[in-house]
């Protein structure tokens, strides 16, 4: 049986790959034909990346930008606790004491979403109303360009730095439960991990503090 | 990358099989245990170990009964990982069980061969590899029929391929059927693991290529002045590990014990194997050097996490410490004691 299932699997993720091929190659053929359609009639200006990006309203880039900060943060934020709480669970049937520590590793991956709530509201706070006429200056278009990209620096920042402490703080539950002593030594290693959302915080906050 | 998705379905076991871990007795238990004078004595020593409360309502201890205890016990730990494993997991843990399987079947046949009672070898067979069709194997006469009635339903199945030019069930041929098969299934489980990637196709090579080249010396040191020819033998070595292909192409032409020993020469790690355990009043045997280094990979793996390796480790640790128990407690119920430090400590 499982001899065979795992034939099985083989032959699925063969062919998987070569589903993928097929429709990446089909999509690029048709916009290759597109493409050389628009070249070769004369409306290849029609294909302008710098008049589309122009045309979104800078409305739209800085709540683009609290949207991913926050959302990125919280999903950051829930896959470490995921990590550290599954490996929590296990480790504390067989050494119950770890409980009340461990949290501590859950508290550290919860920070992260506390940042990225923080930075949302500092970036919401900048948002004013302004007159159709002023919308489409230069000021508005840089002040819209800086929140969205310190909304997705520190999101992402945030992102990576949950599962860094959520990886972290599983072993912290493991290592506690084995042996008591070695919390500590891997709650430092957890701190440090934690400290890299803080710079995606700092330079958000620089990069949208000329707004 | 492992770190990011494999706590989805295995983190809450991944801590409940390093909780199994932590309760595998440690060398200063041993120290303790081999001063005891009677198997009453070892009893209660254990009552302080996790082994307790299945001791507890013994009155009269046995070795076989303990034997059968801590079985019973690591069968039941198992049991419970394999009941909470989904998706890869618990195929995982699948093939884990293919090899007491095989075992079972051996015995089983073996037993048949001699004429045993179907009831008393029933019982004698490792728990976890029991499946359904097996009181049928007693019935069996020989390869085709056993593969056609019982086999070819159980994930054995394509293991047998290999066998089935075998005519008659007798001893020389159930030794060949039982190392083509752990061949076949020894690869088979490789490649599967090998098939994950990362920490737990690292590891788990490890362990097996040592399991195969455990297998493949044994086989060559056990056929000595057998009717085995050496066309056979070769045959029978996995194609797997750090002998293959060229330690195991020099072992299939060995004559003799020092031919074995030079072709480990040049295996940094095997090389010791050899030193002061050939001989008859050697302080350690082979089959002890080959446990001791077991429990060391075994010991490695546990050293990185999100990897499917820990669950084939504590079981063959957990086997170890029986091993060491039912050892002690036979040395001290036949009063052996200069012989019971020749268990192989763990931790």
């Amino acid at each position: 049986m499982g001899a065979y299932s795992s034939d099985r699997t083989a032959a699925a993720t063969a062919s998987g790959p070569s589903f993928l091929t097929l429709y990446s190659s089909m999509a690029f053929t048709g916009l290759a034909a597109v493409g050389l359609y628009m070249l070769l009639t004369g409306s290849g200006e029609q294909f302008n990346v710098g008049e589309f990006i122009l045309s979104i309203s800078p409305y739209q880039w800085s709540l683009l930008g609290i949207g991913l900060c926050v959302g990125l943060s919280v999903g950051g934020a829930a896959w470490g606790i995921y990590i550290t709480g599954a490996s929590l669970m296990g480790a504390a049937v067989d050494a119950p004491r770890i409980v009340t520590k461990s949290l501590i590793s859950i508290i550290f991956c919860e920070v992260v979403a506390i940042y990225g709530l923080i930075m949302a509201i500092v970036f919401s706070a900048k948002l004013t109303s302004v007159s159709d006429s002023t919308i489409t200056s230069p000021e508005m278009y840089f002040k819209g360009y800086a929140l969205f990209w310190a909304g997705l620096t520190t999101g992402l920042c945030n992102l990576v730095c949950g599962i860094s402490v959520g990886i972290t703080g599983s072993s912290a539950a493991l290592a506690d439960a084995q042996d008591s002593q070695l919390f500590v030594k891997v709650l430092v290693i957890e701190i440090f991990g934690s400290i890299i959302g803080l710079f995606g915080l700092i330079i958000g906050l620089l990069v949208s503090g000329k707004v | 990358m492992e770190g990011l998705y494999y706590n989805v379905d295995n983190g809450y076991l991944e801590g409940i099989v390093r909780g199994y871990r932590a309760n595998i007795l440690t060398n200063s238990f041993y120290v303790n245990l081999t001063q005891s004078e009677t198997l009453d004595d070892v009893k209660l020593q254990l009552s302080a170990s996790e082994y307790g409360p299945v001791l507890q309502n013994e009155a009269h201890v046995s070795t076989s009964l303990l034997a059968q205890k801590f079985t019973e016990k690591m069968v039941q730990e198992f049991e419970y990982i394999r009941a909470h494993a989904v998706g890869d997991l618990q195929k995982f843990l699948d093939y884990i069980t293919y090899a007491y399987m095989i075992d079972n079947v051996i015995l089983l046949i073996t037993g048949t061969l001699h004429e045993r009672d179907t009831r008393e070898l029933l019982d004698r067979c490792h728990p976890l590899g029991v499946f359904d069709s097996m009181p049928a194997l007693c019935v069996a006469t020989n390869v085709a029929e056993l593969y056609n009635t019982v086999l070819v339903e159980t994930p054995l199945a394509p293991y047998f391929k290999d066998c089935l030019s075998a005519e008659d069930l007798d001893e020389m041929n159930i030794e060949i059927i039982r190392n083509t098969l752990y061949k076949a299934y020894l690869e088979d489980f490789y490649n599967f693991s090998k098939s994950f990637g990362g920490a737990t196709a690292e590891i788990m090579a490890q362990l097996l290529e040592f399991e195969a080249d455990r297998r493949t010396l044994n086989i060559t040191i056990n056929s000595f002045g057998t009717e085995l020819t050496k066309d056979d033998r070769a045959k029978l070595f996995p194609n797997i590990g750090r002998l293959y292909p060229e330690g195991s192409l020099k072992l299939a032409k060995a004559d003799d014990n020092d031919q074995v020993k030079m072709v480990c020469d040049v295996f940094l790690e095997y090389r010791q194997f050899f030193e002061g355990t050939m001989g008859v009043g050697a302080a350690k045997t082979l089959e002890d050097r080959f446990f001791e280094y077991e429990v060391h990979l075994n010991k490695v793996s546990f050293q990185q996490q999100f990897h499917y390796a820990i669950y084939y480790s504590f079981l063959k640790l957990k086997e170890q410490e029986i091993r060491n128990l039912v050892w002690i407690a036979e040395c001290i119920s036949q009063g052996q004691k200069e012989r019971i430090n020749n268990f192989i400590p763990i931790f």
